[in-house]
């Protein structure tokens, strides 16, 4: 390997995982919002919406992220909808990640005891006071490692965002393999560049787990 | 004495399975009335009905003259009236004692934080349970969280106080400190309903003695000596006797 | 009226193209998924023994596998390849190497979490009774996880699926690549060939997974 390649070629990785991470927390920031609203309109089983968010839930999950993006990207123009291809990044890592986020936080809903929620009317509070105060908490820490996990899944995602040429990772390989034909270097740093991202959010994932595993509210 | 609760013509199905058939009941204010009968009897689904949290087929439930009606937007109002304290205490397990306590008071009634506070610190302490207000319910025993759980429905001054089975999942030596503070209660004149299996318990507290058996209220009467001496009915005579050994 | 472009795919041999290039993805998933299965068994029974060298070289396998993206893989693989070992895998070989890869990590785990589920008394009981150690897996443990596994697997076809769309990537010439080259071809006579391409792209994938899927949570409803 030729040091001073790598050298060189540090700073375009840099910027490729800035671009990563910026697209990449926004994303998942939108998927978590979306996962909230559609797990509690499941849980509320609001007519219609309940409907709606279960169509999109089997859209989202049965489709690779690539396709939903060719399509938000390329397809929707035809239709009138130009976005820019950051806004896309965003828009498709955000729905993609819904769908799994909904699934989550809904089955953290759904162990809950239906007890705890008769507990909190037989003290008055409303539906809506129960969901906030008593259940969405308890919800939210149980669903916290299948969140984490949520998280990895689409940092991973975010790989193909090159193919609607954001300059990410990925893309800045493939550009320097094509250019300079410098292989070995440019993946070595591919490798390096996403244990940077990747590591430490599977670290911190684990502990998590391990903490949750082993204690509980109250430690 | 006026009356607080008045139950008429409750009938309770689920499906085709009729839990609670044409039950009748009033209990006046200060009255401690105490539900025995087997398991299955329908009880617990009876208290259940009594908060709004079970919908009736027929009949009419009201308290302090205000009908009780699952699903109306008036029912959290009515709770209000009607403190609950279920078998499995159900404290809210990601707040503290104190948190747990006063929730209801400051999101529900609107209450002052320092009052509720107060009041919240002066009832744990008559249950002896001040050292443990800063705790998580993990951190306690069941008769300590049921003692907990108690003092929470007190705290939303209800009221009656409906209990159910409290002390069904305590270990035998932590049913009596449980035993002990709802006796208390009893004595400082709290409007009771309680649904247990501590046949002593019964005969100590009660004002009167209600037997339901299959859906029904099969004996009901104020004197509660006599009863456990001598029901008046068969089905009572044969539940009665299942608590002894000779 | 709003032309979305969708007569492109009418013309021609346009559509079985499209289909075959869809035949493509699928025909890779499943080579990949009948290894990774196979191999997914052995690396998760593996992966329950108490061999200590063997627990830490499986844990960085799957660890591996579970933060390296597989288009990451997939370049490491296909352009890597050539040029350390001078190599000249095909884009396909390349494909299957690397889904088998995380497939069999993927597996892998599935076993050892059902294996583990299972509790350690009907192990001793099994060994109690005199029987070996291949004998309890055999007729003692095997029964019970292949119930939850079969589901599980299953569900991992349709995330198979998902992910063989990366191939294009690497110059597979799949359902995207076949899409790509007919909005290209049309572009003239069809501007909009775009939209109603890949809406139709979008069902042909959603038309494949979702039926699997569906299956995968009915028989983990009816069967755990």
């Amino acid at each position: 390997m030729d040091k001073e390649t790598l050298v060189s070629y540090i700073p375009l990785y840099r910027d490729a995982l800035l671009l990563t991470l910026k697209i990449g927390w926004q994303g998942i920031l939108f998927s978590f919002v979306i996962g909230l609203i559609g797990a509690a309109i499941t849980h509320f089983k609001v007519k219609v919406l309940k409907t709606i968010v279960g169509i999109y839930i089997e859209l989202f999950r049965n489709t690779p992220l690539l396709v939903q993006l060719f399509f938000i990207y390329f397809a929707l123009p035809k239709v009138g909808v130009k976005i820019t291809a950051e806004a896309c990044g965003v828009l498709g890592l955000g729905l993609l990640g819904g769908a799994y986020m909904i699934e989550t936080f809904r089955s953290g809903l759904e162990s809950i005891p239906i007890i705890q929620t008769e507990s909190s009317y037989s003290l008055g509070m409303s539906k809506l006071q129960t969901f906030w105060y008593i259940i969405l908490p308890q919800a939210v820490s149980i669903s916290v490692p299948g969140l984490l996990a949520n998280v990895i899944f689409l940092l991973k995602e975010t790989s193909v965002f090159s193919t609607i040429s954001l300059m990410d990772l990925m893309f800045t390989a493939k550009d320097l393999i094509g250019m300079y034909a410098k292989t070995i270097e440019c993946l070595f740093l591919l490798v390096v560049f996403y244990l940077i991202m990747l590591l430490p959010v599977s670290i911190i994932g684990a502990l998590i787990e391990r903490r949750l595993r082993y204690a509980g509210f109250g430690d | 004495m006026s009356e607080l609760l008045k139950v008429t013509h409750l009938h309770k199905e689920f499906g085709k399975n009729v839990v609670l058939k044409d039950i009748n009941l009033t209990v006046k204010k200060g009255e401690v009335v105490v539900i025995i009968g087997p398991s299955g009897c329908g009880k617990s689904t009876f208290l259940r009905c009594l908060n709004g949290l079970e919908e009736l087929q027929d009949g009419v439930i009201t308290v302090d003259g205000l009908p009780v009606e699952a699903n109306k937007r008036e029912i959290t109002k009515l709770r209000q009236k009607i403190g609950m304290v279920f078998q499995s205490y159900e404290l809210f397990p990601h707040m503290s004692v104190l948190d747990n306590i006063i929730l209801a008071p400051l999101k529900v009634q609107r209450r002052n934080k320092e009052e509720a506070v107060r009041e919240a610190t002066e009832l744990l302490d008559k249950v002896g349970l001040l050292d443990k207000k800063d705790y998580f319910p993990r951190q306690l025993s069941g008769g300590q969280k049921q003692r907990v759980a108690i003092v929470r429905a007190l705290l939303m001054h209800p009221d009656i106080l409906l209990f159910d089975e409290v002390t069904a999942a305590l270990d035998p030596e932590m049913v009596h400190e449980v035993l002990e503070t709802m006796l208390a209660l009893a004595r400082s004149g709290s409007t009771m309903l309680i649904v247990t299996h501590e046949m002593a318990f019964a005969k100590a507290v009660a004002d009167r003695i209600v037997f339901i058996d299959k859906g029904e209220i099969v004996e009901e009467t104020t004197d509660v000596a006599d009863f456990f001496k001598e029901p008046s009915t068969p089905r009572a005579k044969k539940f009665l006797s299942t608590f002894t050994y000779e | 009226m709003l032309d979305l472009g969708i007569d492109v795919l009418f013309k021609g041999t346009n559509f079985l193209r499209l289909l075959q290039g869809l035949w493509v993805s699928i025909e890779i998933s499943l080579i990949s998924v009948v290894i990774s299965i196979l191999l997914g068994m052995i690396v998760g029974v593996l992966m329950t023994m108490n061999n200590p060298i063997l627990h830490v070289a499986l844990k960085v396998y799957l660890e591996i596998v579970r933060i390296m993206p597989q288009m990451v893989l997939l370049f490491i693989v296909y352009f890597g390849t050539t040029r350390v070992f001078g190599l000249d895998l095909s884009a396909e070989a390349s494909a299957i190497i690397v889904f088998c890869f995380w497939g069999t990590a993927e597996m892998g785990d599935l076993v050892r979490g059902s294996i583990k589920s299972i509790s350690k008394v009907q192990f001793e009981s099994a060994y109690a009774l005199g029987m070996d150690k291949v004998q309890t897996y055999w007729y003692v443990i095997s029964p019970q996880t292949f119930r939850r596994l079969v589901p599980l697997s299953i569900n991992l076809i349709t995330r198979m699926i998902k992910t063989t769309s990366l191939v294009m990537m690497i110059g597979i010439v799949e359902v995207l690549k076949v899409s790509q080259q007919i909005i290209e071809a049309n572009r003239k006579i069809s501007p909009n060939a775009a939209f109603g391409v890949f809406a139709v792209v979008f069902l042909l994938y959603f038309m494949v997974c979702w039926p699997i899927s569906r299956l995968s949570n009915y028989l983990e409803k009816r069967w755990v």
